[in-house]
């Protein structure tokens, strides 16, 4: 009670000085602080020295400024920098300025009429350019005071005949930041000095200094972002930038002229030395083209990029970017990829190549070839065998955002895209890898491409050879020997690789119901089925066969004929099949037979979906009978509880929802039965034991409410006020059990103490749902509440008590999607007898390999645990770098954890697991803490009171035998 | 007229015996000293008799530069130091300086202890040439002497080939020795800045050829290789100990890597082994993924790949082997292709071209039947694939160089004349700048026009920017200084400074003239109706009357005095000093022009 006391005193205290505040006028606030200015200024008069005084400035930026003191302290800045006669410290001031002009909640438009006074009489370069970086603070600061804005923009005009750089520099960069972009503006302007800012900046194109033709280059770019029309006259004048000296500058002008490009794209523009006129986006797509092969791989990575959003070029110009005339002693020859085409198309495939099977054939009129050709020619011929890696998968990019708006272009890039599988550097093969199955669709491919693809399989990368089953699953092949190679060659990918095992089998899920027409000449060959013969049953456990299985039962789903031609073991192989792995064999309609599955047609929606009716319907029971007698809904719970959980197995897409229903019923079972106990009745030192029941009860849905908080993705704010308020409950309980227990009254003060905040704290997270909550604990709760907090810890228990058996039963909206979070730790597979033995003392490096499931921002959340024998747990957080997302909701964690511990007499097991952090200040109802800056950074964030952090384990433990020997001395 | 000339002494329309004289601004510099390999007499070597007769070479070149480590760019060089005499500098990369002699040895070998050849030069000769040699990094720029400076350049073709930039104040001269403009498993591709010389010679070995990509012909060598691996079979690579070597061993290393083989990799020994110790060393010289990687793992240090030895060829099951030499014609290959010819399950890898007449260039050409010595008839049953892995630029790779250094002239060595020769009209097309291709002992003599850079004073540039705008590269500007020209320097200087230094004493230069104007009325007067007038026409100069009677606009000094004779004429003396002629001369047209009558 002291403590509450205490509290409330405190509160009327602060409130007695906020009033105060508001009585006193704002200067005089400042006044009665300790002002930072006043301090400040005091220093900077003690400064004897530039030295000291830039000292003092340097102390002085590390600490924040609060808001209502800026101004002041800015005043204090620009009168010590008119007296101040060395440069370095005027400077710093002008850094400062900006810096604090940043400040959150300042409005700088007091202070503009100064700073602009300080750029009349300065005379170094360095400080000029610094004022000027300061009001391009204040200027984006104020972007909605067009006036100010104006006058920064004439301000930045007068300066840009400075004769150093930096300044120019300063002075573009501030002109293309606030310049006016709308029309309205400019013609009001039109007898000032910046009536037209793109002329004054791309008069800057051709100045003397690089580094300004950049910044020029960089302003347009600027306008052009913040909204105003480029004219299409400085389209030339950025061609000629392109032949510049210095790598930034062109880096700029191929932006420009690509954003040029994308807003004239249908203008005409002449051929220079001919009498020709071509498209504006062609000619640009020529001269980004050209970029390509330019001396700095700077400039060809952004060359490179930039092409790929090009999406207007003609086709002719793009198809011009795969061509590369290729001569021999000025006799045309063909590229190796047309003569694999014409290998292929005379029917010859696989024909070991002679010498001189390249040779040369006709003559070429030597004045026909052009070397460098002007347009597109080559560009991604170049690209793709570029030296830097870098420009190889920018062009890889490119390549890919083409096709995949031009079918036909994507069927001339095929080639280069296979072989760039064999690229050196694995991140360019992986690419290509992805950017194949993205334009996949579009794309057939022919049997000499499917057989370089297939080589790519052998690789001992997993992450490239999954790239490339998912690439098959959504490949097109032409013929029925190219599905027998890419299975003969997934086969021996299973071989050399046994855990591709699900990926593969995935692969030829797909392949097979792509393919029916092409796999069925094929059946009788995959089983080897023999008209006369019976042939041996194959191995039901062998994962090839399976493989093969997978590939032909799905084929066989859009073929009816096809199991005409199985064996009867085919038949029972398939009934086992389908139960086993039923996401991987489809249902099929077989002769003689029912239907193995329930009749789903895919065109029930999922609202309409009998097992989703029958979620709904149970819930809807629950809810409906909570005043049934006690004894009536445990048992309701129970059965709901277990229909829910079952359904969850059969019913893969509603697992999620079930299990998450299936967990709050639970909670509320747990709630009942703790709530039912006798001991209530009971004086308390007897019952320990219920009690025991009881706390373990309250504990127990504790943790359940954060597994459903942080365990599921797809969870709303509706459900997240249930969860909480699921957790008062039990804490309330927890606090009741304690009250009845624990002997004095000492430690239930700040229990209370703490349960009332929290209540506070609800109510405040969540005081728009609380209408939607009446009749619940809370709601009654905080009818209470005045009561509460004036009263002693043991009626408060009284209360609650009573308040917890008469609140109803919260009925639990579900949203439209929800997963569970899970993992799945493939590796290490838990099944070796090989302990791992290494010296102890030394590290050992596991290898873990998991998928996870539903996990949001798992880089933040996924930890890995080991649990030694003796007890003994370590947490690793693994690097971001691990994980990699393969999919959308799936991810992929292939780390290693280091093991070490001191030496054993024999080998034992430890458990790996997966585990999910979670914080409860980062529940999804918080507002997420925007990054502080500059100023906010040394002030503390206050904590929200209840911040729990913990961890849920989500994946089944796998154990690893171990071994660390003693060290031989 | 300044001049570059140009005198190839060995590779001029002819591929081999690189060597190339230059003499720019009065240096002479030589360009690589190597051997034809075409040649066993006098011919191998380049003549140096045509740069002196009888005096020592040393007096008559300033340095020598060396591009690369092939024999065709080095190979003279210890007779050409040693025996004909030169003690100059030598100029290498790094690299180049230590494969160098390893390869001299080797030919010295060859020659001397093989073909039994005297008065070649000795092992240690090669010793004492290779002190010479001055060893230089990428990019670095040695000054040879005071005037000449160079720089080297990364140019690809092998571990350590180098373009060299040659400059003389502000001529210059870019060689390129051979190159390769596409990178390659171990190197990178040449580059070069926009260095704009006078002069750029270029190698241009496949002038007229534009090459297919380089990957569809490692994926078709890996492929064959891993094939025959997979059947059991065994895979000969006949190559030449560096270079192309090098880069096979990366792929298939790599390759092997990729696809967890097991199958073993053998290199035979000798030559290679030294050699990729260096291969290990100069890391910085190879392409990016190997200097990203070789933090973790150096790509030279084989992990598959294992020492040969002579046994290992009769060991069943699969294998690839790469052995000296190249064209099949002797040494390990060969006695590997005996062994190994008889089954159709193994094969043969030729990675080059083969000279005619050797084991290789017979199976390339299809026989199947071989005769070898003693009268054997060999069948060959196993595999033959060829396979051109080729460092050298084609046409477009040259263009491309063109394009990056843009020089002023271009001259092509180190290929056939005909080729050359449509090399040489698609460059003065394109470019529009002139080409030409010497043959050997042909001078060819290019004219500079060579800036020549001037000293100004700071105070003269600050005050003569200070009057007008800001420099525009677009518009000349005008000055006024002075310019000195003492102890071979030029200098622009204030007037004032210059004459304080030359200690002159200033003399004024003063234009007087007298102009008649007929007017009646008093002097006075007349002086008030001519500084109206100019004050009215002359708005932006500053017209002043003075009181003694006269007029000054800006130094310009105008008085009016009564003609002697006619009152009514009165005469205007009008004295201007030479610094102000243009102002001077538009005042005596306009007074001569006369007076407005209405002014009054």
């Amino acid at each position: 009670m002291a403590a509450h006391l205490k509290k409330r005193v405190y509160e009327e205290f602060t409130k007695v000085v906020q009033q105060q505040h508001e009585d006193l006028s704002a200067k005089k606030l400042r006044l009665t602080k300790p002002s930072k200015s006043a301090a400040l200024h005091v220093d900077l008069c003690k400064a004897t020295s530039p030295a000291d005084a830039l000292q003092y400035l340097l102390q002085f930026a590390r600490k924040p400024v609060e808001v209502e003191s800026v101004e002041g302290v800015v005043r204090i800045l620009l009168e010590h920098y008119y007296k101040e006669n060395d440069a370095s410290v005027r400077l710093k001031i002008a850094s400062l300025l900006g810096l604090l002009s940043k400040t959150a909640g300042f409005s700088p438009d007091c202070i503009v009429d100064d700073a602009i006074n300080t750029l009349q009489n300065e005379k170094s370069h360095q400080v000029l350019a610094q004022l000027l970086d300061t009001l391009l603070v204040i200027g984006t600061k104020l972007t909605e005071n067009p006036s100010v804005r104006m006058r920064l923009v004439e301000v930045a005009c007068k300066h840009l005949t400075d004769s150093s750089h930096g300044v120019r520099n300063k002075c573009l960069q501030l002109i293309g930041c606030l310049g006016p972009v709308e029309k309205g503006v400019a013609k009001e302007a039109e007898s000032q000095a910046a009536k037209d800012v793109q002329k004054i900046i791309g008069d800057h194109f051709n100045d003397q200094d690089p580094r300004v033709r950049t910044a020029a280059i960089k302003a347009m770019l600027q306008l052009h972002e913040r909204g105003l029309k480029l004219q299409q006259a400085i389209y030339g004048q950025a061609c000629k930038l392109l032949a510049d000296d210095y790598e930034q500058v062109r880096s700029a002008a191929v932006q420009l002229i690509w954003v040029l490009s994308q807003l004239y794209p249908e203008s005409i523009v002449p051929i220079p030395s001919s009498n020709e006129e071509i498209r504006l986006v062609d000619d640009a797509f020529g001269k980004i083209c050209h970029m390509v092969s330019d001396g700095s791989w700077v400039v060809r990575v952004q060359a490179a990029k930039l092409l790929g959003s090009m999406q207007q070029v003609s086709s002719h110009f793009l198809e011009q970017t795969l061509d590369k005339k290729l001569m021999s002693d000025l006799r045309r020859k063909r590229t190796a990829h047309e003569r694999a085409k014409e290998l292929y198309s005379s029917g010859e495939f696989s024909s070991g190549r002679k010498w001189g099977d390249d040779a040369p054939k006709e003559e070429i009129d030597t004045g026909a070839v052009n070397l460098i050709e002007s347009g597109a020619c080559g560009a991604f011929v170049h690209g793709l065998e570029d030296e830097m890696y870098e420009v190889r998968i920018a062009a890889v990019e490119a390549l890919c955002m083409l096709a995949q708006s031009s079918p036909s272009f994507a069927e001339k890039c095929l080639d280069f895209l296979v072989d760039m599988f064999n690229d050196e550097i694995e991140e360019v093969r992986l690419q290509s890898i992805h950017t194949m199955r993205k334009i996949s669709n579009n794309i057939t491919l022919r049997e000499d491409q499917l057989d370089t693809v297939l080589a790519v399989l052998e690789d001992s990368s997993r992450d490239i050879r999954e790239a490339l089953h998912e690439l098959l699953c959504c490949t097109n092949v032409s013929t029925k020997e190219g599905i027998h190679l890419a299975l003969v060659e997934l086969l021996k990918n299973l071989t050399k690789y046994p855990t591709d095992r699900e990926s593969i089998w995935k692969c030829l899920k797909f392949l097979g119901s792509r393919h029916p027409t092409l796999v069925l000449p094929l059946v009788p060959e995959l089983l080897s089925t023999h008209p006369f013969f019976d042939t041996p049953e194959p191995d039901m456990d062998d994962p090839a066969y399976i493989a093969v299985l997978v590939l032909i039962f799905n084929a066989a789903k859009s073929c009816p004929t096809m199991p005409a031609l199985f064996s009867d073991h085919t038949f029972r192989h398939y009934a086992y099949l389908r139960d086993s792995l039923s996401h991987l064999v489809p249902p099929l309609r077989l002769p003689g037979r029912k239907l193995v599955s329930s009749p789903v047609s895919p065109s029930i929606t999922p609202h309409e979906d009998p097992s989703q009716q029958f979620l709904h319907q149970s819930l809807e029971r629950v809810y409906n009978l909570q005043h049934l007698d006690p004894q009536g809904i445990q048992e309701l719970l129970e059965f709901t509880i277990r229909d829910l959980q079952r359904l969850g197995e059969l019913q893969s897409e509603l697992a999620g929802m079930a299990d998450f229903t299936a967990t709050y019923l639970q909670c509320q079972l747990l709630l009942i039965k703790a709530l039912q106990e006798k001991l209530w009745n009971v004086a308390a030192p007897l019952y320990l034991k219920q009690n025991a029941l009881a706390s373990a009860a309250a504990k127990q849905i504790v943790e359940e409410t954060y597994k459903m908080e942080f365990m599921y993705s797809g969870v709303e704010n509706k459900q997240v006020v249930i969860i909480h308020h699921m957790r008062l409950q039990a804490k309330a309980l927890q606090l009741i059990v304690t009250a009845r227990t624990a002997r004095g009254v000492e430690p239930l003060f700040g229990m209370c103490e703490k349960f009332l905040q929290e209540v506070d704290s609800f109510q405040r997270c969540f005081i728009s749902e609380l209408p939607r909550m009446q009749g619940s604990f809370v709601d009654k709760l905080l009818d209470l509440m005045p009561r509460l907090v004036t009263s002693k810890p043991s009626e408060v228990v009284k209360i609650l008590q009573t308040t917890l058996r008469q609140s109803t039963f919260l009925h639990l909206p579900l949203p439209e999607r929800l997963h569970r979070a899970s993992a799945n730790i493939i590796e290490p597979t838990g099944e070796s007898d090989n302990p791992l033995r290494f010296t102890s003392g030394l590290v050992v490096a596991l290898d873990i390999d998991a998928t996870l499931e539903h996990v949001q921002d798992p880089q933040g959340t996924v930890k890995v645990q080991v649990l030694y024998p003796d007890g003994q747990a370590q947490l690793i957080h693994p690097k971001p770098a691990d994980f990699r997302n393969p999919g959308p909701g799936r991810h992929r964690l292939i780390t290693q954890v280091y093991l070490s511990h001191t030496a054993w007499t024999e080998p034992c097991q430890i458990e790996v697991r997966l585990l999910l952090a979670y914080n409860s200040n980062r529940s999804k109802a918080t507002a997420k803490v925007p990054k502080s800056t500059w100023n906010e950074s040394m002030e503390a964030l206050p904590q929200p009171e209840n911040g729990i952090e913990g961890t849920i384990p989500f994946s089944k433990p796998v154990k690893v035998y171990i071994m660390p020997k003693p060290a031989r001395r | 007229m300044p001049e570059i000339k140009v005198t190839p002494l060995g590779a001029g329309q002819d591929v081999g015996r690189s060597c190339i004289l230059v003499s720019i601004a009065g240096k002479n510099v030589m360009l690589d000293c190597g051997m034809h390999m075409g040649y066993n007499d006098d011919r191998r070597f380049p003549d140096f008799s045509y740069i002196t007769q009888n005096g020592r070479l040393t007096d008559f070149l300033d340095c020598v530069i060396i591009s690369h480590f092939h024999l065709d760019h080095c190979g003279a060089l210890p007779y050409f130091s040693e025996m004909v005499g030169y003690d100059g500098p030598i100029y290498m990369t790094h690299p180049t300086k230590a494969i160098c002699p390893i390869l001299l040895e080797d030919y010295r070998k060859i020659t001397v202890d093989k073909k039994g050849e005297t008065n070649f030069f000795t092992s240690q000769m090669i010793k004492d040439c290779m002190k010479k040699v001055v060893a230089v990094h990428l990019h670095q720029t040695v000054q040879v002497d005071e005037e000449l400076e160079i720089k080297a350049y990364y140019a690809g073709h092998v571990l350590g080939a180098a373009m060299f930039q040659i400059k003389v104040g502000c001529e210059s001269v870019v060689y390129t020795g051979d190159y390769n403009m596409t990178p390659d498993r171990h190197l990178g591709a040449a580059w070069i800045d926009k260095c704009r010389p006078d002069l750029l010679i270029t190698e241009s070995t496949y002038a007229t050829t534009i090459r297919d990509s380089k990957r569809c012909r490692e994926r078709d060598f890996l492929k064959k290789v891993h094939e025959t691996v997979e059947r059991g079979g065994k895979v000969l690579i006949p190559v030449f100990a560096l270079g192309r070597a090098q880069e096979l061993c990366i792929l298939l290393e790599t390759f092997w890597e990729r696809m967890n083989l097991k199958a073993p990799i053998y290199f035979s020994t000798g030559l290679t082994e030294k050699a990729n110790h260096y291969y290990k060393l100069f890391i910085t010289w190879t392409n990016q993924k190997i200097r990203k990687t070789f933090v973790q793992r150096n790509m030279f240090e084989f992990k598959h790949i294992k020492a040969f030895d002579r046994a290992f060829a009769d060991n069943p099951g699969p294998m690839v082997v790469f052995a000296t030499p190249g064209m099949l014609h002797a040494g390990q290959s060969l006695q590997i292709f005996r062994k190994w010819a008889g089954n159709e399950k193994n094969m043969v890898i030729m990675p080059g071209y083969c000279v005619q007449g050797t084991v290789g260039h017979k199976i390339l050409s299809g026989q199947r039947k071989l005769e070898m010595e003693g009268r054997q008839i060999l069948e060959v049953k196993m595999q033959v694939e060829y396979m051109s892995f080729s460092a050298h630029a084609d046409a477009k790779g040259i263009m491309q160089l063109i394009r990056q250094a843009e020089p002023r002239n271009v001259l092509l060595v180190h290929g056939e004349a005909k080729k050359m020769e449509f090399l040489k009209q698609k460059i003065e097309q394109e470019f529009h700048v002139s080409c030409y291709m010497p043959a050997n002992g042909e001078t060819t003599t290019i004219f500079t026009n060579p800036s020549i850079p001037v000293d100004i004073s700071l105070g003269l540039l600050k005050r003569e920017t200070a009057i007008g705008l800001l420099p525009d590269v677009k518009k000349p500007k005008l000055m006024h200084g002075t310019l000195i020209m003492k102890d071979n320097s030029f200098r622009l200087v204030s007037s004032e400074q210059a004459l304080k230094e030359l200690g002159l004493a200033e003399h004024q230069l003063r234009f007087t003239c007298r102009v008649h104007i007929q007017d009646p009325r008093k002097e006075h007067e007349t002086v008030l109706r001519v500084y109206n007038h100019l004050k009215g026409v002359l708005k932006d100069y500053s017209v002043q009357h003075l009181p003694d009677g006269s007029i000054t606009v800006e130094s310009i000094l105008i008085q009016a005095t009564a003609h002697s004779e006619d009152q009514g004429t009165k005469v205007l003396l009008v004295s201007w000093t030479y610094q102000d002629e243009e102002l001077g001369s538009y005042l005596t047209s306009l007074l001569k022009k006369g007076l407005p009558q209405s002014t009054s």
